[in-house]
């Protein structure tokens, strides 16, 4: 019988929360790495037993974990993240050069087809990868390079290479998102990148239509039609149906596009999930009402789920990897919220139910479909 | 001269990643400095590389303190000779984490 598995990054340690397909009792195990914070897990399509984990604090830095046993056991791999050459520079809060400096690991992308083989987007924002199971990383050092890097500059939350996308026709083929200088593709496997800005307009930087400078909060894809990718910026819900060439709004009827995470039904590849926040000074839903918003026409029309979710006095964020699906026939979402709980819907969003309340703040949720 | 183990003390998150409990015991040839006892437990314990020190500067972590014979030296020069108290073992050589809440 299928089951799935929930690997949850929070502020104060990581969670596996189980269950069987039913999805009806779930089982917490943990905290893994009590008292740091656990920005992403992620398992390898290929092996899901095969995890990798950032794991860092501001005491003793960064280190990435690896699980060969789905979760049981751990063991520290390499946590060396040095930028190829000599760093430069990127433009810092008062646009002066800044040097390029190693902060942490946002995302951990395993390959689509070899367990040893993953990515890591860090701040200052670069894309490492390794082969050798996380022991050794490498720069991927033309994504910084290919011209617009030292104009890039970090958001609040700093300048994190957060959003590793890869395409499972295209080998060659990786999306990636920083904020905030915005959305990236490489068609030669990490040699050589281009922006992929063309359409976003954001209002708070000197050039709204500028070439670089977007604070792009989150890409998604659906595995099936790789070519579409849709966007939670900033401000804005945005589609592209070429890889990101060029980019159109789908904000629609949302109540505000303001928000972190988006993500797309496992099996419908029009039906894409947000969850708006009142904005990018008052970090929580509108009106105190924890809503997710689902389009079935692939944005411009959505709607409120809000069966099962508070709406009053409810003042969490959800963050931008803190969304995911699972591959069973009713897809099932989850998100996790700044507050601690971790939300569940077996219906594609028509109804939810709370698989864990009291977690420390939720920086990440990634589930695993298993056999 | 005979060489003494010299005794360090980690953080609990350090001993926890080390998979150690108590004290660390170091053989160390030749003088014994901070430097020298980092690159012996970073040696002895690969997961600490980079948990003390930066990997690229070498620099002590801010958020950390080496305190010997109840002095703090984070500050001394990484080369500098410790006391004859940690060389012979007789005191730890201790990195403290910053205390920090709320």
């Amino acid at each position: 019988m299928s089951s799935v598995r929930l690997l949850v990054g929070t502020r104060k340690g990581a969670f596996i929360i189980t269950s069987d397909g039913k999805r009806e009792d779930w089982k917490i195990n943990g905290p893994h790495f009590a008292g740091w914070e656990m920005y992403h897990l992620k398992g390898s399509p290929a092996d899901p037993n095969r995890i990798y984990a950032s794991q860092s604090n501001s005491w003793f830095g960064q280190i990435i974990q690896r699980s060969n046993d789905g979760g049981q056991t751990w063991e520290p791999v390499g946590n060396k993240f040095s930028y190829d050459g000599v760093p430069g520079t990127h433009q810092w809060y008062d646009g002066t050069p800044h040097p390029w400096e190693f902060k942490r690991v946002w995302h951990l992308e395993p390959s689509l087809t070899d367990p040893d083989t993953v990515y890591a987007g860090i701040e200052d924002a670069a894309l490492f990868r390794s082969t050798d199971g996380g022991a050794n990383w490498t720069e991927l050092s033309g994504l910084r390079g290919h011209g617009t890097g030292p104009h890039w500059a970090p958001g609040a939350g700093g300048m994190c290479l957060h959003t590793i996308i890869l395409s499972p026709s295209d080998p060659q083929r990786i999306v990636i998102a920083i904020s905030a200088a915005g959305a990236f593709r490489t068609d030669d496997g990490g040699q050589t990148w281009r922006p992929i800005n063309q359409g976003l307009r954001s209002a708070h930087i000197p050039d709204p239509t500028a070439e670089v400078g977007h604070c792009v909060h989150h890409i998604a894809m659906h595995p099936s039609r790789p070519s579409t990718l849709y966007m939670q910026k900033h401000w804005d819900v945005m589609r592209s149906d070429n890889s990101g060439d060029t980019w159109h709004e789908v904000s629609g009827n949302l109540p505000t596009d303001f928000g972190f995470a988006i993500d797309v039904h496992a099996h419908e590849p029009e039906t894409i999930y947000v969850v708006p926040i009142k904005s990018d000074s008052e970090h929580f839903p509108l009106d105190g009402q924890l809503r997710v918003y689902r389009s079935r026409t692939g944005g411009d029309e959505w709607e409120p789920l809000t069966r099962g979710l508070p709406q009053s006095d409810c003042y969490v964020n959800v963050l931008r990897d803190a969304m995911s699906v699972d591959t069973l026939d009713t897809c099932g979402i989850y998100f996790g919220t700044t507050g601690g709980q971790v939300y569940a819907s077996s219906n594609a969003g028509d109804s939810w139910f709370s698989i864990a309340r009291d977690l420390p703040p939720v920086l990440s949720v990634e589930v695993q479909t298993l056999a | 001269m005979i060489q003494h183990p010299v005794r360090v003390d980690l953080p609990a998150h350090l001993r926890t990643l080390a998979k150690i409990t108590g004290e660390v015991s170091l053989e160390i040839k030749g003088p014994i400095t901070q430097r020298t006892i980092i690159d012996a437990l970073e040696s002895r314990y690969p997961a600490l590389s980079g948990t003390i020190r930066d990997h690229y500067t070498q620099q002590r972590r801010p958020f950390l303190r080496f305190f010997v014979c109840e002095q703090d030296i984070s500050h001394e020069s990484p080369d500098a000779l410790l006391p004859e108290a940690i060389a012979r073992g007789t005191e730890p050589f201790l990195i403290i984490g910053a205390t920090a809440g709320g």
